[in-house]
């Protein structure tokens, strides 16, 4: 229902604006990379110690000394540069990144992100994202609306362990795209062919509605 | 100049005993100690406490040292691509300490640095604070994070020189400059070694002084985890 995957990652691409150094999560933010608007520039930032990333080298190029954050073989374009992970983090503590996009299992309408720990079940660590989301100024989440389940993930409070508290501004799903204010969820924009009503149902936390919602423009 | 070259692995990891506390660079399987870690799996100690931001995968990197149930106890950020790993965890056979990748870079170099400890936001209002001390400035709650030290660092350069200057080679640089840092005794190995005096003093990444032992390393496998690629068009 609601976008894909790609849908979620074209919508996060319009946040971009031009100068912007973004640091992209595992998975849906990933793909935010390749929709960048035309005109543009920006650079991507992978905290594992890469400034200036391009895309996945053509078979046969890759090179195992040249990774990104999610392990995953990359490129480096023009102007790119290398460093230590205490130099990277520098750059995401001391809020030299303008963006950070990431994925998560909970968001509560305060803010908060769970995406780390699952007790008793999945413990893969928080890697690099409790550093990001504690000083990024510009927070967006990716994720689906509810989870496999079927149960909203946009919650009045984080069920699982929290990644951070009251950091997340923006959430893009595949039916909404959501700004979190003192009050609560505040709806901005419906996905294409998506109802109010179909948000509201998906939505457990405070979910704030003002006037006309427009539809996604992507 | 102070020659820093050692002749065999065994002399490199000589002192290492059971027990002991080992930082081990990398990020993922990407700039790994690949010779030291055989090395250390094949020495028979047990009891470790690594630091490290990954714990290998089963069959590689510190993958061999968990198989062998060498480790004791992981302090790391990211530990999601290891299954005996995640067993001995949840098992409780295996203590881990999880901590935020930041964090843990500042804490080696810190370590390194002389520099006890530091204040932070990352962590805060999340498990990872728990009996640390809070402390705001400029309107903002911090945690207190302490410096980490090692009886051993076990780092990996693409280049270094007699002297133990090392450069790294793309993001294999990663944890290993800070690592280097914090050990007391710095082993480093290297896929090139060349004399004191080939490398530009100005493109050294670790300079020497952070270096205790260094060798020419062989056979790399140098393992992809998520080979990625496009096709061309």
């Amino acid at each position: 229902m609601g976008l894909d995957k790609i849908g979620i990652a074209k919508r996060i691409a319009k946040e971009l604006k031009d100068g912007y150094y973004v640091n992209l999560g595992i998975g849906i933010p990933t793909l935010v990379a390749n929709y960048i608007p035309e005109g543009i520039s920006v650079e991507f930032q992978s905290e594992n110690g890469v400034l200036g990333m391009g895309p996945f080298p053509f078979d046969g190029d890759e090179d195992a000394d040249l990774i990104n954050a999610g392990k995953q073989t990359i490129t480096t374009l023009e102007g790119a540069v290398f460093f230590d992970s205490a130099t990277s983090f520098s750059m995401i503590r001391g809020k030299h990144v303008q963006l950070t996009v990431l994925g998560a299992m909970e968001v509560s309408e305060n803010g908060d992100i769970a995406n780390w720990k699952i007790p008793g079940k999945m413990v893969k660590g928080m890697g690099g994202a409790m550093d990001l989301v504690a000083s990024a100024d510009n927070i967006i989440v990716a994720m689906m609306h509810t989870n496999k389940a079927g149960e909203s993930k946009l919650l009045k409070t984080c069920s699982l362990p929290l990644t951070g508290v009251g950091c997340v501004k923006k959430i893009v799903t595949n039916l909404a795209v959501i700004e979190v204010v003192s009050e609560g969820f505040k709806l901005i924009e419906r996905a294409p062919g998506i109802s109010v009503e179909e948000i509201q149902n998906a939505t457990e936390g405070h979910l704030i509605i003002e006037g006309v919602i427009p539809e996604m423009d992507i | 100049m102070i020659n820093k070259e050692v002749s065999s692995i065994d002399e490199a990891i000589r002192g290492v005993e059971s027990n002991m506390t080992f930082m081990l660079g990398g990020f993922g399987l990407c700039g790994i100690p690949e010779n030291c870690i055989a090395a250390l799996s094949e020495s028979g100690i047990s009891g470790l406490t690594c630091i490290s931001n990954n714990a290998g995968v089963d069959d590689f990197g510190l993958g061999l040292l968990l198989q062998k149930r060498q480790i004791k106890k992981m302090i790391s950020s990211y530990v999601g691509e290891n299954a005996e790993f995640e067993r001995q965890m949840l098992s409780g056979e295996l203590e881990v300490d999880l901590i935020p990748q930041g964090s843990l870079a500042e804490r080696c170099r810190a370590g390194g640095a002389g520099i006890p400890a530091f204040f932070t936001p990352a962590g805060y209002g999340t498990e990872v604070a728990e009996g640390k001390e809070v402390r705001e400035f400029n309107g903002q709650p911090h945690i207190l994070e302490t410096a980490l030290e090692a009886d051993f660092a076990f780092v990996k350069a693409w280049k270094g020189d007699t002297a133990g200057n090392l450069i790294y080679k793309g993001t294999a640089r990663n944890f290993n400059p800070m690592m280097a840092m914090a050990g007391k005794i710095t082993v480093a190995e290297v896929e090139h070694l060349v004399p004191a005096g080939e490398l530009d003093p100005a493109s050294i990444h670790t300079p020497g002084i952070f270096v205790q032992r260094i060798f020419q390393g062989s056979n790399y496998e140098k393992r992809i985890e998520q080979r990625t690629v496009r096709t061309k068009e």
